[in-house]
C-alpha cells in the first residue's frame, strides 16, 4: 500500500481506484470484472484508466450475464486466482444469488474443507439519487444473514482505499458494499492509514449520553447529527460497523455500557435488518446496561419512490436521528 | 480406441451399474438417506466424457454424480462413506449423495442447483486461461439446464472468451419428471449450443466408445485454444428420478425400448464379438466388481461419524464468530 508522508485530499472515488490500482499491481493473480468496468471506466468511474493501465486480460468488460460472471469468479478463485467481481448495484446481484449463496457460501463447507472461495465482490449500494424502487434499496443485511461470507461495508476513505486488500488476503468469499453516494465525497485521507482491520468496528466519534449505531450511508448523516447534538449539550458516540458479518458486537456493547442508551441507524428496512440484529444481540447480552427503550430508525416500508419529498420521507436523515437520540436520552 | 481402452470403459460402467444397484438396497435398508439420484442406463456418458481427461483437467458435476466421480477415479470406499454421513466420506459427511467433491483429482462437485455448477466451470478455464496453463474444464449437466438462464450466458461468456471449456449435456430426456418436448420449443439442444458460436455436436449416449471419442475430439479443440465445445450426450435413465419418484409419466414401452439399448450390454456384446470378453471373463469381472463393493461398504460402515463438537468446522478459514455463538 502507498505510504504518505502527508494527508492528502481525494474523493471516495479516487480512494477505492487506488484500491483497485494498488490491488492489480501487487499480485498478477488479481483480476478485476463486471460490467462496463473496462472500456467505460466503471459505471461510477471508480475503475477508469485500469483497462489502459492493466490490459484486457485483468480488466474485463463482462455481459449483462450477473449469475454467470459472478459463478466464473467463483470458479476462477477455485482455480487460483484472485478475482474482484463488481456487481453494478445490489439490485442487480439478485440475479447473482443463487451463486453466492448456493455457491460461494456453501462451497468449504459441503466439500469437507477441501475448497476455498477467495472472491472478493464489490457491490455499490445506497438510496439518495431519486432512482426509485430498483436502484435503491439497501439489502446488504440480506448476504449478512449467511454463513460462509463476511460482508463489509467501507464508510470512511481509509476503508474505502484499504478494505480491498485485506478482503483480497481473506481465503473466504467477501462483499465489498461501496455507497453510490460517497463516491463524489472529497475528504482527507490520513497520512499512513495502515492495513485494515476487518474484524472490529470502529468507534467513529466518542460520547457519553447515547451509542449511535450506523454504517455504509448511515455514518456521514449519524456524525452530522451528533455534531448537532452537541451543540444542544447532548454526547453521542457514533459506532460504524464496517463489518455486517461477522459482527462486532464487543464494540457496541462497550459502548453501550458507557452511555447506557442505544440508537441504531440503517437504510433498510427495519424488518429483519441489521438493525434488528443489533438491537437483539444488545437485549441479549447487554439488556441491564440500557437505561431507556431502543430506539431504532430505518426506511420506511416502501419500495423508494422517485420524487424527492417521497424518497427523502422514505429514509433516514440527520433531523430524524437528532430527534430520536433526544427521544433515548429524555 | 484400442482394445484395451474400450475394455477399460466397460469396466468403468460396470462399477458404475453395479454401485448404483448397491446403492438402491442401501438406501432402502435405511442406511443412505437424503435424495438420492442414480444414473442406471447413462453410465457410458460417465465412462466416455471421464476417459478423454486428463488427471490436470477439472470435472464440475451435478447432483446425478456417482458415476461421474468414480470413473474420475474418487475411490468407492470415500463415496460410500460420504453417503453414510462418515468423516471418512469424501466430503465428510457434509454433503451426501449430491455434493461429492474430491480437490485431489479436480472433481469439483456435486452441485445440486440445476446449471448452477456452469458459471463455476467457465470460471475454471478462467483461471487457467490467465495463467497459460494448458487445462481443460468438463461440465457435465442434464437437459433440465438448458432451460436454465445460467446456461445461455455461461456459454455465451465461454464462447466470448474462448475459453476451454467442454460443456456436456447428459441429455437423458427428461428434467425431473417433464419431458424435453413440454418444457422446450426446440429440442435440438446441440443446434441451440451452437447459436453461441460454440461448436457443439450430439453424441449417442448409450455408446461409450462414441462418447470418448467425441469428448477426447472436444478436449483436444479446447486445450488447443480452439474454444469451448458442446456435447449433447443422447442417453435415458433406467430407473426413476430420485428414490421418491414414482415414476408415473414415462410409458413403459419407452422405457423398455431403451433397456434394450442398456450401454452396459451394448459394449459386452461389441467386446464379445471381437473377441475381447468372454463369459469366463465377465465373470470374473463381476465378482471382482462386487468384491470392491462389498469392501468399500464393509469400510465405510466401519468409519467414525463426525463429532457434533466439529459441526461448526469449514464454514470460513477461520472460525467465523457468528457460527462459533
Amino acid at each position: 500500500m502507498t505510504v504518505t508522508a502527508e494527508p492528502r485530499t481525494l474523493t471516495f472515488r479516487e480512494a477505492f481506484r487506488e484500491g483497485l490500482r494498488e490491488a492489480l499491481a501487487g499480485d498478477d493473480r488479481v483480476f478485476l470484472m463486471g460490467e462496463d468496468v473496462g472500456r467505460y471506466g466503471g459505471c461510477f468511474a471508480v475503475s477508469q484508466g485500469l483497462l489502459e493501465e492493466f490490459g484486457e486480460e485483468r480488466v474485463r468488460d463482462t455481459p449483462l450475464s450477473e449469475s454467470a460472471f459472478v459463478g466464473a469468479g467463483i470458479g476462477a478463485a477455485l482455480g487460483g486466482a484472485l478475482p474482484i467481481v463488481e456487481i453494478m448495484t445490489v439490485n442487480f446481484a439478485m440475479l447473482a444469488l443463487d451463486q453466492i449463496v448456493n455457491n460461494a457460501a456453501t462451497l468449504r463447507h459441503m466439500s469437507g474443507g477441501q475448497l476455498s472461495v477467495p472472491l472478493v465482490v464489490r457491490i455499490p449500494t445506497g438510496p439518495g439519487r431519486q432512482l426509485a424502487a430498483q436502484h435503491s434499496h439497501t439489502l446488504e443485511g440480506w448476504f449478512a444473514h449467511v454463513p460462509g461470507l463476511r460482508v463489509v461495508a467501507p464508510a470512511t476513505l481509509e476503508d474505502a482505499r484499504g478494505m480491498l486488500a485485506t478482503a483480497l488476503a481473506d481465503p473466504d468469499p467477501v462483499l465489498v458494499f461501496e455507497q453510490i453516494g460517497s463516491y463524489g465525497v472529497r475528504g482527507e485521507l490520513a497520512a499512513d492509514p495502515g492495513p485494515v482491520d476487518l474484524d472490529r468496528a470502529a468507534v467513529r466519534r466518542a460520547g457519553s449520553d447515547v451509542t449511535v449505531v450506523a454504517y455504509g450511508g448511515t455514518l456521514a448523516p449519524a456524525l452530522d447529527a451528533a455534531a448537532e447534538l452537541a451543540t444542544g449539550d447532548l454526547s453521542a458516540e457514533v459506532v460504524d460497523l464496517r463489518t455486517l458479518r461477522p459482527l462486532d458486537t464487543a464494540t457496541v456493547l462497550e459502548s453501550v455500557a458507557r452511555t447506557h442508551r442505544l440508537l441504531v441507524v440503517d437504510n433498510a428496512w427495519r424488518t429483519g435488518g441489521p438493525g434488528a440484529e443489533i438491537v437483539a444481540r444488545v437485549a441479549e447480552e447487554a439488556l441491564d446496561e440500557l437505561d431507556a427503550p431502543v430506539e431504532r430508525i430505518g426506511a420506511v416500508e416502501v419500495p423508494v419512490p422517485y420524487a424527492r419529498q417521497l424518497e427523502e420521507a422514505a429514509l433516514p436523515s440527520v433531523g430524524r436521528i437528532v430527534e430520536a437520540a433526544r427521544r433515548a436520552v429524555a | 480406441m484400442s482394445g484395451t481402452g474400450a475394455r477399460d470403459l466397460f469396466t468403468t460402467m460396470l462399477r458404475i451399474r453395479r454401485f448404483e444397484e448397491r446403492c438402491v438396497e442401501l438406501y432402502s435398508a435405511g442406511a443412505i438417506r437424503g435424495f438420492l439420484h442414480l444414473c442406471v442406463g447413462e453410465e457410458a456418458v460417465a465412462a466416455g466424457v471421464l476417459a478423454a481427461l486428463s488427471a490436470e483437467d477439472a470435472v464440475v458435476s451435478t447432483y446425478r454424480e456417482h458415476g461421474h466421480a468414480l470413473a474420475r477415479g474418487v475411490p468407492m470406499e470415500s463415496l460410500l462413506a460420504e453417503m453414510f454421513g462418515r468423516v471418512t466420506g469424501c466430503s465428510r459427511g457434509r454433503g451426501g449423495s449430491m455434493h461429492l467433491f474430491d480437490a485431489s483429482r479436480r472433481f469439483y462437485g456435486g452441485n445440486a442447483i440445476v446449471a448452477g455448477g456452469i458459471p463455476v466451470a467457465v470460471g475454471l478455464a478462467l483461471a487457467d486461461r490467465l495463467r497459460a496453463r494448458p487445462r481443460v474444464t468438463a461440465c457435465l449437466f442434464g437437459d433440465g439446464a438448458v432451460a436454465e438462464g445460467e446456461f445461455h450466458e455461461s456459454l455465451n461468456l465461454a464462447a466470448l472468451w474462448h475459453l476451454p471449456v467442454v460443456f456436456c449435456c447428459e441429455n437423458n430426456r427428461y428434467a425431473m419428471g417433464t419431458a424435453l418436448a413440454r418444457s422446450h420449443a426446440e429440442t435440438d439442444l446441440a443446434l441451440r449450443a451452437g447459436s453461441y458460436g460454440v461448436r457443439s455436436w450430439a453424441v449417442d449416449g448409450m455408446d461409450a466408445v462414441a462418447v470418448r471419442e467425441a469428448t477426447a475430439l472436444a478436449v483436444d479443440t479446447a486445450r488447443a485454444g480452439g474454444g469451448p465445445c458442446f456435447l449433447e450426450l443422447r442417453t435415458y435413465r433406467f430407473r426413476a428420478h430420485s428414490m421418491y419418484d414414482a415414476d408415473r409419466y414415462r410409458d413403459r414401452a419407452e422405457v423398455e425400448a431403451w433397456r434394450l439399448r442398456d450401454p452396459v450390454e451394448l459394449l459386452a456384446a461389441d467386446l464379445t464379438a471381437d473377441g475381447l470378453l468372454d463369459d469366463a471373463g465377465r465373470k470374473e469381472l463381476e465378482e471382482a466388481v462386487g468384491r470392491e463393493i462389498d469392501e468399500a461398504e464393509r469400510a465405510a460402515e466401519a468409519a467414525p461419524v463426525e463429532p457434533v463438537e466439529d459441526l461448526t468446522r469449514f464454514v470460513t478459514t477461520t472460525m467465523d464468530p457468528e457460527v462459533a455463538r
